[in-house]
């Protein structure tokens, strides 16, 4: 989108998710130990529970997210409310760089500062309507995403963290 | 033999190598660790041996990430070497576009899980060699089934196939896969080799995929 992150930016999403009651990170820093099942299965498991649940993968050159969740290769629009996210079966409402990839071949290759404005499209312009629980889920790692994450959520509220990580 | 590992914010090559130090630099530039290995020997350079508190994160963008990756590739005094690995952290990103930028058509493996969800990502993995002139060696599937040390039994713990049915969906080598073995985990852990190969059919995956690639 070509949108980079501003001093205004934490409060635009703060205002964006000010319907959003709980916001959970999940994080590892090591790739492959299931940080998008997690993510999946906490959703899933909140759903059941009737809350209502919404996801967004905030992983873009590895969108795994959406195919856990039987939502990979659909395609979103926006409109002058924002983006509308995908629903799942169970209601969970989705939204990956999945879904503005024309084929399951394209890959995002990207340098960290585009990667930004990519994130901050998702926290800040995501009709979401009302939540209980936004759960995020990130790629590997401690650097751009992260940081940016950390930078947008810092006047939001946010949960806390939930840390994954294999017995190895 | 020298190894690089590129996964600056998850260096994990290091530990697994066996290999403890700190690296120094000289008048042509940085030495890696090295040590004899059978016949050969491993030199390595990783930012694990740069740091003093292996339990610091690194937390760093693009750009400085992109330098220190050009001052492995460009400053380190590796000597003759016959092969050079790279380790590269998940992603299509600044790591992987320096290392193609700074070593035009090199050569690639690709590892994958037997999992639909990994082959998806290392699928895109496959559009950014194209894109980027890498010449694909083929691909490795991991985490390949158990062999259970009691009943022998092999359980299929992540599917199966989903590394072969990507290497024919692009029309790339299939190097081989490796079952998962506690015993190998347990000697990467803590750094060591195995000492018993004929005892770990992983091991001797391993053996069989690294003396392919010596032919390619």
């Amino acid at each position: 989108t070509g949108k980079f992150i501003t001093d205004t930016s934490p409060s635009d999403v703060a205002i964006a998710l000010s319907k959003v009651k709980h916001k959970i990170l999940v994080l590892s820093g090591k790739g492959g130990v299931g940080k998008s099942t997690v993510t999946a299965q906490i959703a899933r498991n909140l759903a059941a529970r009737d809350y209502s649940v919404g996801v967004v993968d905030v992983d873009v050159c590895g969108p795994s997210l959406a195919r856990i969740l039987g939502v990979n290769g659909q395609s979103v629009h926006k409109s002058s409310n924002g983006w509308s996210p995908v629903y799942t079966l169970d209601d969970i409402a989705v939204m990956s760089i999945d879904f503005l990839l024309g084929s399951e071949e394209d890959a995002v290759i990207w340098r960290g500062a585009k990667k930004n404005g990519m994130i901050k499209e998702f926290l800040t312009s995501v009709d979401w309507g009302e939540l209980d629980y936004l759960v995020m889920d990130t790629p590997p790692g401690t650097s751009d995403e992260h940081l940016a994450i950390v930078s947008l959520l810092k006047q939001s509220k946010v949960s806390g963290c939930v840390l994954v990580s294999t017995p190895q | 033999v020298g190894v690089l590992d590129a996964d600056l914010c998850g260096p994990s090559l290091s530990k697994m190598i066996g290999l403890k130090g700190s690296i120094h630099s000289c008048d042509q530039g940085w030495l890696p660790l090295t040590a004899p290995l059978g016949k050969g020997r491993i030199s390595a350079v990783s930012l694990s041996y740069l740091v003093e508190n292996q339990d610091d994160p690194v937390i760093w963008r693009g750009p400085k990430k992109t330098a220190m990756i050009k001052q492995f590739l460009s400053d380190v005094c590796w000597g003759e070497l016959d092969y050079l690995l790279i380790d590269t952290p998940p992603g299509t990103s600044d790591e992987h576009m320096t290392i193609m930028e700074c070593i035009p058509g090199c050569s690639v493996v690709l590892v994958t899980s037997p999992q639909a969800v990994a082959a998806a990502d290392v699928l895109r993995q496959v559009t950014f060699c194209k894109k980027t002139n890498a010449k694909v060696l083929g691909i490795i599937e991991t985490m390949s089934g158990f062999v259970c040390p009691n009943c022998s039994d092999c359980g299929l713990l992540f599917g199966q196939g989903g590394g072969r049915r990507l290497a024919e969906h692009c029309n790339i080598n299939f190097l081989g896969s490796i079952p998962i073995d506690p015993n190998l985990s347990r000697a990467l852990d803590k750094g060591e080799l195995l000492q018993n190969l004929s005892s770990s059919p992983s091991a001797q995956s391993y053996c069989d995929i690294a003396k392919l690639l010596t032919k390619t």
